[in-house]
C-alpha cells in the first residue's frame, strides 16, 4: 500500500476529472464537491510524501524513493522518483489548487463548460512532470498540462482570450516541438531516456558525440526556458497571464515553476560536479537569461497601468532569479544559495498567485457597478455584506470586505518588494549571500545580479504601492462588494505566507536538505538501480492494489 | 537513404519554420503540421536506420541486436504523432475561434493597417 502512494497523486485527479465528464455540465455542486475532495486528497498525501522523503524511505535511501511503473527495472520502464524537491512542488501545487478552486466557486467555473475536469487534468500533468524520472515521459506530463491549459486559457472566451490563446498554443506546439528534438536526439546519443542512467552516462560520453549531446540538452533547455519564461522566450507571457480568469491566472503562477523544476533537476542532476567534461554546461547561458528576464520584468513593471500586468512581470522577475541562482549553483555556488532559492521559489509561487486572485477584485469597480452586480448576482448568493444605506453619510466609504483584501494585498506586497518580515526578505538575504561569496570572474556578474535582485524589489514595491494607492484610497461612490469566497482564498495565501516567516527555520532546513540532495547527485543516479521490481504478480494480486 | 531522409526532415522543417512566421492563422498551422512531421522523421531517424529488420525482438536466449531495429524511437514517434494530432486538432477550433470572434484570419486578430 504505502509503496504505491506515490503514483497517487497522478491517479486522483485523473480519476476525478474523467468521473466529472460523466456529469451533466449544469450540476455544478457536485462537480465542485467532487473537484475539492480530489485536490483536499492530494494535498494530504502530498504532505505525507513530504514527510517520507524528509524522513528517509525504505528504498533508496537519502529520501529518495522509486516506483517502477509496469514493474520493468530501472533503464528499461519509467520510473516514478519521489524526492525532497518533488515533495515541496507537490505540496505547492496541491495548496495553490485548493484555493483557486475555492476562489473559482465565487463564479468563475460558470463562465464555460468543463471547467473542472479540465482543472484536475492540469493537476494531472502537474503532478506528473514534477514525479517523473524519465524524459519522454515527461514530455508526455508537459503536454497534459499544456493541453489542459489552453483550455483553462480559453475558459471564458471572449476575443481577448481567444486571441491570447492562440499564441499561446502556436508557441507552446512549436517549444513542445524542440522538446521532442531534444529528447530524441539525446536518445540517439545516449541510447537512454532515464533520467538517473543518463546522470550516470554523462561523464562517459564519447569526445565526438559531447557536443551532440550539449546540443541536444541546450534545445531541450530552450523548450523549458519558453515555460520558464525566460526573456527572449517571454513575450507571450504577460499578454496570456493577463487575459486568464482569475483562478486560472493564478494556477498559471505554478507553471511557469514547472519549467525552473525541469531545468533545475536536469542541470543540476547532468552537469553538476558529476558531469565530468560537461560539469557546468548552460551556467552562463542560465546566469545571462536570468538577469535579461530581471531586467525585463524590472522595467515591465515599472511601466504597466495595471495589476494583471504587474502580476504577470513578478512571475517574470521571479523566474529570472530563479535561473540566475541555477546558474551560479552550476558553477559550484553553494548549497546555502540554492536552498534560499528555493524557499524563495514557494513564496513568490503563493504571492504572485494571490496577486493573480487579487486583480479581479481589485479591478471590479474600474468596471462599474453593473459589472459587479451581475457577477454577485451570478454568485451563490454570498455578498459578504450589504452596502449601507443610501446617501446620509457622505466622504469615503469602504465595503467590509475592502480592508481584508488591502490586507492580503499588502502581504503580497512585503514579500514581492523582499521587505522584512516577510519571507520574500529571508528569501532574498539567503540568495544574496550566497552571490557574494561568489570570487573570480564571475564575482562581478554576482554583483550584478545582486544589484538587480534589489532593484526588482524596488521596482515590485513602486508598481504595487501606486496600484495599491489608486485602488484602495480613493473616494469611490460604491463601495465594492467582496464575496467572502474571494477574499478567503487571498487571505489563506497570505496566512501561508506568514506561517513561511514563523516557520522559517524548519522551512529553510527542509530547501537545505533538498538543497544538499539536489548536489549529491549519486543517491539519484544509483538509487534507482537498487530499486527491485515488486516481487511477483501473484502476490501484487493479492495485494489488492492496481 | 541517409541522404533521403536527411533532405526530407531538411525540407518539412524549413518549409514549416516559414510557414509558421507567416501573418495568417492558416498557415501558421499548416507550417506547424510540416514541422511535426520533420520532427517525427527526425525521431525516427535517431534509432538509426536498419532496413527490412524487425523491431521485435524474440523471447528468450541471446539475441544479436545487430540484427533488429530499435523499437524505443518507433514507440515515441507514435506518442508524439498521437499528441501532436490531437493538440493540432485543438489549435485548429482555436483558429476557427479566433476567424469568428475577430472577423479576420491575421494571427494577431486584426490587420495591419489597423494596428
Amino acid at each position: 500500500m504505502n509503496q504505491h502512494l506515490i503514483i497517487a497523486p497522478i491517479l486522483i485527479p485523473f480519476v476525478a476529472g474523467a468521473l466529472m465528464l460523466l456529469y451533466d455540465d449544469r450540476q455544478r455542486v457536485v462537480k465542485f464537491w467532487i473537484s475539492l475532495s480530489s485536490i483536499l486528497a492530494q494535498l494530504f498525501i502530498a504532505i505525507q510524501l513530504v514527510i517520507r522523503a524528509k524522513t528517509g524511505a525504505e528504498t533508496g535511501g537519502e529520501g529518495i524513493t522509486f516506483y517502477l511503473l509496469g514493474n520493468w527495472e530501472a533503464p528499461m520502464g519509467i520510473v516514478l522518483v519521489l524526492d525532497r524537491l518533488s515533495a515541496m512542488m507537490l505540496v505547492l501545487t496541491a495548496f495553490l489548487a485548493t484555493v483557486s478552486l475555492i476562489y473559482a466557486r465565487a463564479g468563475w467555473h460558470r463562465q464555460g463548460t468543463y471547467f473542472y475536469s479540465l482543472f484536475q487534468f492540469l493537476l494531472v500533468g502537474l503532478n506528473g512532470a514534477f514525479l517523473t524520472g524519465d524524459l519522454f515521459n515527461l514530455f508526455v506530463f508537459f503536454e497534459v498540462l499544456l493541453a489542459a491549459s489552453y483550455g483553462l486559457l480559453l475558459h471564458g472566451s471572449g476575443q481577448v482570450r481567444v486571441r491570447a490563446g492562440f499564441h499561446y498554443i502556436a508557441i507552446n506546439l512549436t517549444a513542445s516541438l524542440l522538446f521532442l528534438i531534444g529528447v530524441s536526439l539525446i536518445y540517439g546519443v545516449t541510447g537512454t531516456l532515464n533520467m538517473a542512467h543518463l546522470a550516470n552516462m554523462i561523464s562517459q560520453v564519447a569526445p565526438a558525440d559531447r557536443p551532440l549531446l550539449h546540443a541536444a540538452f541546450a534545445i531541450l533547455g530552450v523548450a523549458f526556458l519558453v515555460k520558464a519564461g525566460s526573456w527572449p522566450l517571454s513575450f507571450w507571457l504577460p499578454s496570456t497571464y493577463m487575459a486568464a480568469a482569475a483562478p486560472i491566472g493564478a494556477m498559471f503562477a505554478i507553471m511557469t515553476k514547472v519549467g525552473i523544476y525541469a531545468i533545475l533537476r536536469l542541470s543540476l542532476l547532468m552537469f553538476g560536479t558529476t558531469g565530468g567534461p560537461s560539469a557546468g554546461f548552460g551556467a552562463s547561458v542560465l546566469i545571462a537569461l536570468g538577469m535579461a528576464t530581471m531586467i525585463f520584468g524590472l522595467l515591465g513593471i515599472l511601466a504597466a497601468q495595471n495589476i494583471g500586468r504587474i502580476a504577470a512581470n513578478t512571475v517574470l522577475i521571479s523566474s529570472g532569479s530563479l535561473l540566475i541562482v541555477i546558474g551560479f549553483a552550476l558553477l559550484g555556488g553553494g548549497e546555502a544559495m540554492l536552498a534560499g532559492a528555493l524557499y524563495y521559489m514557494i513564496g513568490s509561487t503563493l504571492a504572485t498567485g494571490a496577486l493573480f486572485l487579487l486583480v479581479e477584485p481589485m479591478e471590479r469597480k474600474d468596471g462599474g457597478i453593473a459589472a459587479l452586480l451581475a457577477l454577485t448576482a451570478d454568485a451563490y448568493g454570498m455578498d459578504a455584506q450589504p452596502v449601507e444605506d443610501d446617501s446620509v453619510t457622505e466622504g469615503p466609504r469602504i465595503g467590509y470586505g475592502l480592508p481584508l483584501l488591502a490586507g492580503g494585498f499588502i502581504v503580497a506586497v512585503l514579500f514581492l518588494a523582499g521587505l522584512p518580515p516577510l519571507p520574500g526578505f529571508i528569501g532574498k538575504v539567503a540568495m544574496i549571500q550566497g552571490l557574494i561569496a561568489v570570487t573570480g570572474i564571475w564575482g562581478a556578474i554576482a554583483w550584478g545580479s545582486i544589484a538587480l535582485l534589489l532593484l526588482s524589489g524596488l521596482a515590485a514595491l513602486i508598481g504595487l504601492v501606486r496600484i495599491g494607492i489608486q485602488t484602495f484610497w480613493t473616494n469611490e461612490e460604491n463601495p465594492s462588494q467582496l464575496m467572502a469566497l474571494e477574499i478567503a482564498p487571498v487571505l489563506a495565501l497570505a496566512a501561508a505566507l506568514c506561517m513561511m516567516t514563523v516557520k522559517a527555520e524548519a522551512t529553510l532546513r527542509y530547501t537545505a536538505g533538498t538543497a544538499v540532495a539536489l548536489h549529491e547527485t549519486s543517491a539519484y543516479a544509483y538509487g534507482v538501480f537498487a530499486a527491485r521490481p515488486a516481487v511477483t504478480n501473484t502476490s501484487a494480486k493479492t495485494d489488492g492494489q492496481p | 537513404m541517409e541522404l533521403i531522409l536527411s533532405g526530407a526532415i531538411g525540407v518539412l522543417a524549413a518549409s514549416g519554420i516559414w510557414l509558421i512566421l507567416r501573418p495568417r492563422s492558416f498557415q501558421v498551422i499548416v507550417g506547424l503540421c510540416l514541422l511535426s512531421y520533420a520532427v517525427n522523421l527526425f525521431i525516427f531517424s535517431m534509432g538509426r536506420l536498419t532496413p527490412g529488420a524487425p523491431p521485435i525482438m524474440p523471447k528468450g536466449g541471446f539475441v544479436d541486436p545487430t540484427l533488429y531495429a530499435d523499437p524505443v524511437p518507433q514507440a515515441l514517434v507514435l506518442t508524439a504523432i498521437v499528441i501532436s494530432f490531437a493538440t493540432t486538432a485543438l489549435f485548429l477550433v482555436v483558429l476557427i475561434g479566433l476567424r469568428g470572434l475577430t472577423g479576420t484570419d491575421h494571427v494577431n486578430g486584426k490587420e495591419k493597417s489597423e494596428a
